[in-house]
């Protein structure tokens, strides 16, 4: 799609993306509208609701697998950020007075603000103390949120920004919010893997001291993709609470969340753009199957996860595409100078 | 004019010493060869140089400025660039996208610029046929040659190369030999850590021997080799015997 061209007689060709990465984009524009089309004659209102936690998953495993497949941040505590995305986007419509879809994006950037300073708080830890400091970080954020004056302490809030719209253009306002954010964080995630920064953490995910003696602000990528993982967290939190009209401190701050979003990641592909989303489908697939069978779901989950680690250890786009097929072309190919 | 210039150096992981008193310096254009027997710390010391490890105590100055604390990245975007004796490529990445690494990053160019710079620096290294290729399925040959490759498109002023002829051929020491010549001619400072003696000595213009983080003997290259403090600090180790014909 990109040319780099040298005029002379030799010429150095680097294309990047072709015919068969636009097919694939293409099907996903066309599955992208027709889940667009879609409500108004195939979908249940209830189906319409069950998409938003489609959507919002696409947003968590894109997230998680920027800052943990690309960056190296394996962090179980974004949690942290989902709930505060999900209690933010409540205070932003109900007390601040935002038009719901402006809350949403206001509570994502709320939460990529946030991140910053709890950053320089984590990256102080190395490795395992990383993961589990994120965790401890998520706790603290629950227990804050239910000691705060007017965050309805261990039973939460509801959202009241809604009241007196009916119902369906309130399922619709949130189905389009979601579709439209899922789509523009994957785009978005395109465009930075795309950039310098994108082959500066794809060096990072493979090896960060060659990356650093390269050349790679190691430190400084990874903060800008938590920083970015954190917002995307944030939206996926404040479209769970618009979607779900209600959030308590358990359900918005808890560690199950990061269970999905690994679940995700490793069975679609860590470190690919294609592979959470993947990742996404199957799991939400496989809750609505499994939904009426109560732990036997999480059984199916486990036996499910492990199947993938062993028989495609780079999840399922990659046992599909063999690292030779992207729909969203980041790789470089060079046609030498003839 | 010094590039590179490190004083009183010191270094230890634990009771290991793999730096004293480390002190030596190297000028646009010339080559300093190191040899020592295993475990004497020659890595470590390219370590402590690029800013991979911290140091004990001891100054580095690059082109003037003391650069002993500053991360490795901005290192090497200041000029300094090396290769890994066990070499680190980006497996995920092709070949091509290894060295691109280099000349974005590391060499601040831009897009055509930063194409352009990668591919010159493949050519150097030969191994412009395989640019489309993974790097995780390079054999250990072209590893150390994408290491090279990737030093090389950081266009860098000092080059740290360790080992790297390691595992070549008789008939294909002399295109190296001939390689890092040229860039030493061309105005870069070259450190090369090398256990292959007699390629060493086709470059280098002052040879330092390390032995247990201590600097044995530093000087004129065939005396550094003849002189009786190498000599003992070798003795029953093979090394230097085996791969000298
Ligand atoms: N990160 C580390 N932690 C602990 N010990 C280390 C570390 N790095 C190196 N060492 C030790 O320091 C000593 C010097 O190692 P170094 O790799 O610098 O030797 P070298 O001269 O490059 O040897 P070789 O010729 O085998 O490459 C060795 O005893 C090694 O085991
Ligand atoms: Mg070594």
């Amino acid at each position: 799609m990109t040319v780099n061209t040298r005029t002379g007689p030799g010429t150095l060709k680097v294309v990047r993306g072709g015919w068969p990465s636009l097919a694939g984009g293409g099907v996903l524009a066309a599955i992208v509208v027709f889940l667009a089309a879609a409500p108004w004659f195939v979908f249940s209102p209830g189906d319409v609701t069950n998409l938003v936690t489609l959507f919002a998953l696409i947003i968590l495993g894109t997230a998680w697998n920027l800052m943990a497949g690309y960056g190296g941040l394996v962090s179980i505590g974004q949690q942290a950020f989902i709930g505060a995305g999900g209690y933010g986007v409540i205070k932003l419509a109900d007390v601040v007075g935002l038009p719901i879809p402006l809350a949403v994006v206001a509570a994502g950037a709320v939460c990529a603000l946030l991140a910053l300073p709890t950053s320089f708080l984590l990256f102080r830890l190395v490795g395992g103390y990383f993961a589990i400091g994120t965790w401890v970080v998520a706790e603290v954020f629950k227990l804050v949120t239910q000691e705060l004056p007017g965050f309805g302490g261990g039973s939460g809030l509801s959202l009241t920004a809604f009241q007196g719209v009916d119902r369906v253009t309130r399922i619709a306002t949130v189905y389009y919010l979601a579709l439209a954010l899922a789509v523009l964080v994957v785009l978005a995630t395109y465009v930075l893997m795309r950039s310098r920064i994108g082959l500066g953490l794809t060096a990072i995910r493979d090896d960060k001291v060659a990356a650093a003696s390269l050349g790679v602000a190691v430190r400084r990528s990874q903060r800008i993709v938590y920083v970015a993982a954190s917002g995307g967290a944030g939206l996926a939190g404040a479209l769970i609470a618009v979607n779900g009209l209600r959030v308590s401190p358990d359900s918005m701050f808890s560690v199950q969340y990061t269970a999905f979003m690994i679940f995700i990641v490793v069975i679609g592909g860590l470190g690919t753009i294609e592979g959470p989303i993947l990742g996404a489908v199957i799991f939400f697939a496989l809750q609505q199957l499994l939904d009426s069978y109560g732990t036997w779901y999480l059984v199916a989950l486990g036996a499910v996860a492990i199947a993938v680690v062993l028989l495609a250890p780079r999840g399922l786009w990659g046992l599909a595409a063999r690292g030779r097929y992207e729909i969203f072309p980041v790789g470089h190919t060079v046609r030498p100078p003839t | 004019m010094t590039l590179l210039h490190v004083d009183g150096l010191a270094k230890s992981f634990g009771l290991v010493v793999t730096a004293r008193s480390v002190s030596f310096h190297v000028a646009p254009g010339e080559a300093l060869g190191i040899v020592g027997p295993n475990g004497a710390g020659k890595s470590t010391l390219l370590n402590l140089v690029t800013g991979a490890q911290p140091v004990d105590a001891g100054t580095i100055r690059f082109d003037g400025a003391d650069i002993t604390r500053m991360p490795a990245a901005r290192r090497t975007a200041l000029g300094i660039g090396r290769t890994f004796q066990i070499p680190r490529p980006f497996e995920g990445l092709t070949v091509f996208e290894n060295v691109l690494v280099g000349s974005t990053f590391g060499a601040g160019a831009r897009r055509k610029e930063a194409d352009e710079q990668a591919w010159q620096a493949l050519e150097t290294a030969d191994l412009t046929h395989l640019a489309n290729t993974p790097a995780g399925s390079l054999r250990l040959l072209d590893r150390k040659r994408l290491e090279l490759a990737r030093a090389l498109a950081t266009q860098p002023r000092l080059l740290l190369l360790d080992e790297i002829a390691g595992g070549l051929t008789e008939h294909e020491l002399p295109a190296l030999i001939e390689t890092i010549s040229a860039i030493r001619d061309g105005g870069t400072g070259v450190v090369w850590i090398e256990h292959i003696v007699h390629a060493l000595l086709q470059v280098v213009d002052r040879l330092m021997c390390l032995a247990q983080g201590d600097v044995v003997a530093t000087g004129d290259p065939r005396e550094v080799m003849a002189s009786d403090a190498v000599a003992a600090v070798y003795l029953g180790s093979p090394d230097l015997e085996s791969d000298t014909p």
